[in-house]
């Protein structure tokens, strides 16, 4: 496919039907109207598809496990409450051992919060969020072509492993509009899903359940999942890093917050700064490898969150008492500009330095 | 020898854990024996509510997705919306559907959604010891309303199917019992009906179903099956309450 300028909710729309989503149910929230409002003119036009407003976010997330129990890739989107919402649906979801996409187009919060761009969904979306023993693989965007590469990859691994699978984006990245490829229909693998209901012909019926009478049953049902999640966090995780070789401080930031971080640091290094970036693609399996490497080259890690403080957990597990950690958030949906950020992480880099004595 | 009864061929060979008395394991098999006789093994997928049937993946030998609690309707829709050549039914009990499950099961009546609707009403919730449902009558004793239900502070016992039938999506609705032979076959009857209704591409179909619950209403099960004539049919009378042309 050709380069084309789109919106990146547009973009994700796209995407998942070239990836093989034919359902896609949601409800209306703000920001991210423009990706159902998408999938209802294009499923319309494709063979056995099907768009479905339902009445909740609860209905819809339902909706999906039914269209995934039968095979079906399917994919949902909401915004921060209506994910809330969505979360028993989830926690069925990997109990299921059903794949299935979500979209969370993260706005601020807590409770009806504000409708602008935050990543103060983190610990939600990387715990679990529902109930029960589970994790679900969370991609982080940066800009409207990785919208569509990783909504297609959703697909992908939530088929791979079984499992649904959160892109987490936010209200900067679905509004704007950027040149985008998006991920072409050919050449994708095929998964078998032997689990999928299709009536009993010709085989022995078919049950998918989470639940288990014995104890016993439902811990070796967890233990299962626990294997498969380990698995994951062996094949999955993704990062990529900037300007990190010669650094002496190393920002870790995510999805937007990365964006801006990169504008930062540009500025930085015009002083000399020696600052870099590690931006966590995959927020779970979160990558803690990089970021221990990185603590055996320099002490200073920076980081930045459109939120009070939630990633910060996970760079903290991750270098396990070693290290100095600076921390910078916004949140509520206030997007800080790159200069801000650049004063903000001079001064913390000054701090250091002369506290180092250099 | 003549064999004039059997299992049907979409239950499987497994006792059931119900309670002596309990209605469940009749409406297991009134909906397996329909099932064989419409031929539709092949192609019905089960989404199954959660209550006192919440293992009955051990029972129908039909595909099978469990639900949520009351989120049944739904996942019926997405297995419908997905597969369309699927005869798809839910199975639940009137805490899951009426309570619950009240936005999921009147929006997919409302939609027109093309599922059969098994509703169990035993005018409590079984599985977790006998509290109030919403379907409860009027003073009656319940684990959380043990003065008897107060309508001052409960409400009304909710007639969902007479709900229903105010939808233009639905296109069959009918009460039936499985307190006496008589009953059970026309019960019988009408889960046919609401499959044809789902064949045909009617509209919702829903089949509400008053079950004994000797257990939790603290009762014989004689006493049981008259208490649903004497008293149950007089709140939830039996019969059609609606069916358009199919």
């Amino acid at each position: 496919m050709n380069k084309q300028l789109m919106s990146g909710n547009s973009a994700i729309g796209e995407a998942a039907i070239q990836a093989g989503c034919k359902f896609y149910f949601g409800y209306p929230i703000t920001p991210q109207n423009e990706l159902p409002e998408y999938m209802s003119a294009r499923l319309a036009e494709e063979k056995g598809a099907a768009f479905l407003q339902a009445e909740s976010e609860v209905g819809a997330i339902n909706m999906v496990i039914g269209a995934s129990s039968v095979g079906a890739r399917v994919m949902t989107s909401s915004s921060s409450p209506g994910i809330s919402l969505k979360q028993e649906g989830i926690s069925y979801l990997a109990g299921q051992e059903l794949p299935a996409v979500i979209i969370n187009v993260v706005r601020g919060g807590p409770g009806l919060g504000s409708i602008y761009s935050a990543q103060s969904d983190y610990f939600q979306s990387t715990r679990g969020g529902g109930h029960g023993d589970y994790r679900t693989i969370v991609l982080a965007p940066a800009s409207v072509q990785e919208l569509a590469d990783m909504t297609a990859l959703a697909f992908d691994l939530a088929d791979t492993y079984r499992t649904p699978v959160i892109v987490s984006a936010d209200g900067v990245l679905g509004q704007m509009m950027e040149p985008v490829r998006i991920p072409s229909k050919k050449g994708r693998k095929k998964v078998t899903k032997d689990y999928a209901l299709t009536g009993a012909k010709g085989r022995p019926s078919k049950a998918i359940h989470s639940f288990r009478m014995d104890p016993k049953d439902q811990e070796d049902h967890n233990w299962k999942l626990m294997r498969k999640y380990k698995r994951i966090e062996q094949r999955e995780v993704r990062y990529e890093t900037f300007l990190l070789d010669d650094a002496e401080m190393a920002v870790v930031a995510y999805g937007t917050a990365a964006r801006i971080a990169r504008g930062a640091i540009n500025r930085l290094r015009k002083e000399n700064l020696k600052v870099g970036l590690i931006r966590p693609k995959t927020l779970w399996p979160f990558p803690a490898e990089i970021i221990r490497e990185t603590a055996k080259q320099l002490h200073d890690f920076f980081v930045f969150e459109m939120s009070a403080g939630q990633m910060i957990d996970d760079v903290k597990l991750a270098l396990d008492g070693s290290g100095t950690i600076h921390f910078y958030g916004r949140p509520g949906g206030v997007i800080p500009s790159p200069v801000e950020l650049y004063r903000i992480i001079s001064r913390h880099y000054y701090q250091s330095q002369r506290k180092r004595g250099k | 020898m003549k064999k004039i009864f059997e299992r049907p061929a979409s239950l499987h060979n497994a006792p059931f854990h119900y309670c002596p008395g309990c209605g469940h394991s009749i409406i297991h098999r009134l909906i397996a024996q329909v099932i064989d006789e419409m031929k539709l093994h092949e192609k019905t997928i089960c989404a199954l509510g959660v209550g006192c049937a919440v293992v009955a993946y051990n029972y129908f030998d039909v595909d099978l997705i469990e639900s949520p609690h009351g989120r049944a309707a739904a996942v019926a829709t997405g297995v419908k919306r997905a597969r369309p050549g699927s005869v798809v039914f839910t199975y639940q009990g009137d805490g899951d559907l009426a309570a619950i499950g009240t936005a999921e099961t009147f929006h997919a009546a409302n939609r027109g959604e093309l599922i059969t609707v098994f509703f169990v009403n035993n005018a409590v919730y079984g599985m977790t010891g006998g509290q109030m449902a919403p379907t409860s009558l009027i003073g009656q004793k319940t684990t959380t309303s043990p003065a008897g239900r107060n309508q001052d502070t409960a409400g009304y016992p909710l007639k969902f199917s007479e709900v229903l039938a105010q939808l233009q999506g639905t296109s069959y609705l009918e009460r039936v019992a499985v307190n006496s032979p008589a009953n059970v076959r026309k019960a019988k009857k009408a889960i046919a009906k609401g499959f044809q209704h789902q064949l045909k591409k009617t509209g919702f179909s829903m089949v509400e179903i008053l079950s004994p619950c000797p257990t939790n209403w603290r009762m014989g099960t004689i006493e049981s099956c008259k208490w649903i004539d004497e008293v149950m049919t007089k709140e939830y009378p039996l019969g059609v309450i609606k069916e358009k042309k199919c």
